[in-house]
């Protein structure tokens, strides 16, 4: 959820968030700015590794560590600090921050800033930078960082006077956390982290170019509800900006009130809550059949704070083709980018939506729903959880996690997904109740999240249940954070691998689109519980269905990080599946238990 | 279809490489692009015209203004505007065909700007049409070098500094009423 914003019509003229902590002009070194500016601005948790060009910086740090003002997470690559960040700003958000030297270790953010802005994540990224004298001069651990993030990130600075310094931290801040998030990378020269310069903070920023907050039309919303109450199959498409708005209540209301199914996206999990009759979970490449038909059903698709990534699409050109698209969205550049929505109703889902409730009719579309209750029917036939087997299968184990964590502690978990096949049983069979209980990275996709943006969680939530689940693909890109975990005191992340002996994903398509050849597939693993010993990590193997729910057990009873490897079966696929290139509606599903089991003796196909 | 943009951005260190990264990276086409400086201190203008569909147009003028450091996007295509391009013409010379030469740019209302005795400059300022006329005509002779700008265009009659995009343009073409500039943005560009 997002933090208390600062609105300002129009252009984005704006004193900022009045911080609460305050601070007198005074003079100090670049590399204090960075510091003060971080503290004012309320971040208590930062994410990096030191290095040369930023070492000032990191000289500076002393004191406010000192002081208790800022906590410094030493990582283990830089990728990991931005994913940290990442987490940390997925779970609370705020602003993430992550630091890191010039070079190497700027070049190695990339993945991760690319990461947090795909799935808009206000992180904000400070490098340091060769001095201005060696500017352009190939130095040593010179890289025009500054170029390379151009693309992906939402704005950035190189910083080549001290004097300069105030304004760029603040106005970076700003651009992190208004409008839609994204990230927002600070290069700063060493000899500007060690010149002295006026330190304030009270400018006001003038950003004639940045427009975070566009004015809400009226009329769009009254065109939107006028559509929604005269639908006779109305669906709502939820994405992350209801999350990120923070509005999921308001989500609610709207569908109750009007009796509106919700299908939501990746990121969008939990806006409503799953156990709730009219959701219908996630849709798209590996949504739920009915969900896909619903959205392929419907008359009015009210599209909320999403992007309609291919992923949910499918084939463009035949996507809810019958229905009019409502397309309620902050940033006008993904307003007929992908989709041309019917009725665009542009600005902050915190305003819109609230001014939309009253303006709908409460109604009933029960044909409707017992359309898509028919479509949800056969489902369970094709449900690998009913099919009989005494192996241990991934999507077996993801259930008994929610089962696990339901109870477990007050506050709703928070599960951390890495990308591939685990991700997506993890959406299909862990049942949400919250928006936020799983971050996970959808727009970049990016393997190794898992283990270190759930560290950047479990630091932003010291009291919550962090579970990071991680294919043993993905776990094998990031494993060296495990280190973190000691050197944070024993935190208290637990981890699950679905070890499956394969790059799991990739397997499926290679096995649904390759003939089967699984060319690079194959993935060897070390003994992860060797591995968790070596750092200190208690860690267990299940290898039996029986043995998963008293491993869990175990996992929450132990204080402290915990690794569980779940050795499962090998070549279990995602279904339902929508082939790239394919309509919504034409899915690949689940052979039903009946055709590959029984007398016959085939090997059933999973 | 050709579109003709002019931006305004803040005259920053690195700004057209901003522009110019976002306009390669989203696949736009680009005809050609000219920035200069502005009425205004500090602001650059850039003209710069995109081939491409309606669709497209409007995701530059989207995409553009999402940049931090443009502060404005306007489209002039269906405005009456006024485009200007220049071009210099280095033309190989001999004493029999000079005069010649003379003669051609003086009716397409060139300008000789520099003469020796073997070569000559010329200098045309027109729409994009003159120029490629003139340099057809030079075509007939020996040009040894040439360079050539891109368009750089102004809307005709008063100052106007909207922020309207296509379907605005289109809606006040059509006589339709003027609703709320939001709602221009915001159609999709059609």
């Amino acid at each position: 959820m997002r933090q208390p914003k600062s609105k300002s019509a129009g252009t984005a003229t704006s004193t900022g968030a009045t911080p609460a902590r305050t601070s007198e002009p005074r003079q100090m070194t670049g590399a204090q700015m960075v510091w003060e500016a971080l503290y004012l601005e309320g971040v208590d948790v930062i994410f990096g590794h030191p290095g040369g060009a930023i070492l000032p910086t990191y000289d500076a740090l002393a004191r406010y560590e000192a002081e208790g003002k800022i906590h410094h997470v030493l990582v283990r690559h830089e990728q990991c600090a931005a994913h940290m960040a990442d987490g940390y700003a997925r779970s609370t958000g705020k602003v993430g921050v992550c630091i890191a030297t010039s070079g190497p270790g700027a070049t190695n953010l990339v993945t991760g800033l690319a990461t947090a802005q795909m799935d808009s994540v206000p992180v904000v990224a400070i490098t340091g930078q060769v001095p201005t004298t060696l500017l352009g001069t190939d130095a040593f651990q010179e890289s025009d960082v500054v170029g390379v993030t151009q693309p992906i990130v939402k704005h950035n600075y190189l910083v080549t006077d001290v004097h300069e310094l105030p304004l760029i931290l603040k106005e970076a801040f700003y651009i992190a956390r208004e409008g839609r998030p994204g990230v927002v990378l600070v290069d700063i020269c060493k000899d500007v982290q060690n010149a002295t310069g006026l330190f304030r903070y009270d400018f006001n920023i003038e950003l004639p170019g940045f427009e975070p907050w566009p004015k809400v039309d009226k009329a769009a919303i009254i065109a939107a509800a006028e559509l929604i109450n005269h639908a006779e199959r109305p669906l709502i498409l939820a994405g992350h900006g209801i999350h990120i708005a923070g509005v999921s209540k308001e989500l609610l209301e709207l569908a109750e009130k009007a009796e509106i199914p919700v299908v939501t996206t990746l990121l969008g999990t939990g806006n409503i809550s799953e156990t709730h009759p009219l959701s219908l979970g996630m849709g798209g490449m590996h949504g739920e059949v009915y969900a896909n038909r619903a959205v392929q059903g419907c008359d009015v698709l009210i599209a909320m704070g999403m992007r309609f990534d291919d992923r949910i699409t499918g084939r463009l050109d035949s996507f809810a083709k019958q229905a009019k698209i409502i397309h309620f969205e902050l940033d006008k550049a993904e307003i007929g980018k992908n989709v041309k929505p019917d009725v665009p109703v542009i600005g902050d889902l915190g305003e819109t939506l609230p001014a939309l409730l009253p303006l709908i009719e409460a109604r009933r579309h029960q044909p409707w729903i017992q359309q898509i209750s028919e479509w949800r029917g056969d489902t369970s036939e094709t449900d690998i959880l009913n099919f009989e087997t005494d192996q241990l299968i991934p999507p077996f184990v993801i259930r008994q996690l929610w089962h696990a964590t339901k109870n477990a502690t007050d506050l709703p978990p928070i599960v951390v997904t890495d990308v591939g096949q685990h991700q997506m049983w993890e959406c299909q069979y862990f049942i949400h109740e919250f928006a936020g209980m799983l971050l996970t990275s959808g727009g970049l996709g990016t393997m190794g999240f898992a283990l270190p943006a759930a560290i950047g969680a479990q630091m932003a939530n010291p009291g919550r249940l962090v579970w990071a689940v991680a294919g043993d693909g993905g776990f094998q890109m990031t494993l060296q954070e495990l280190a973190v975990l000691k050197q944070e005191r024993n935190l208290p992340v637990k981890i699950a691998i679905i070890n499956n002996g394969f790059l799991g994903m990739v397997r499926q398509w290679q096995q649904f689109f390759y003939d089967k050849r699984y060319v690079g597939t194959p993935v060897v693993s070390p003994d992860y519980v060797k591995l968790a010993d070596a750092y200190g990590i208690p860690a267990l193997v299940v290898r039996r269905p029986e043995e998963v729910g008293p491993a869990l057990e175990k996992a929450h009873q132990t204080p402290g990080p915990f690794l569980i490897d779940f050795q499962v079966k090998e070549e279990v696929n995602v279904y339902p599946m929508i082939a790239p290139g394919k309509a919504v509606n034409e899915m690949i599903r689940r052979p039903k238990a009946g055709v590959v089991q029984g007398f016959s003796g085939v090997e059933p196909s999973w | 279809m050709k579109h003709t943009l002019i931006a305004w951005m803040r005259d920053k260190p690195g700004v057209l490489n901003r522009v110019a990264g976002l306009l390669r990276r989203r696949n736009f086409n680009i005809d050609s692009l000219q920035v200069g400086h502005s009425e205004i201190p500090g602001i650059s203008r850039m003209t710069f015209v995109v081939n491409g569909d309606d669709h497209m147009t409007d995701q530059v003028i989207k995409q553009l203004r999402k940049v931090v450091d443009v502060t404005n996007v306007d489209d002039v295509t269906d405005r009456p505007t006024i485009v200007r391009e220049m071009a210099l013409i280095r033309m190989h010379t001999t004493s029999e065909n000079r005069a010649e030469i003379i003669q051609i740019v003086d009716v397409c209302k060139g300008e000789v700007v520099d003469v020796s005795l073997e070569s000559m400059v010329v200098q045309i300022v027109g729409s994009e049409q003159r120029i490629d006329a003139l340099i057809e005509l030079l075509e007939n002779f020996e040009i040894q070098e040439m360079v050539r700008t891109g368009p750089v265009a102004m809307a005709r009659g008063n100052a106007l500094r909207t922020k309207r995009s296509i379907a605005g343009w289109r809606a006040v073409a059509n006589g339709q009423v003027i609703v709320e500039e939001a709602t221009r943005f915001s159609t999709g560009g059609v």
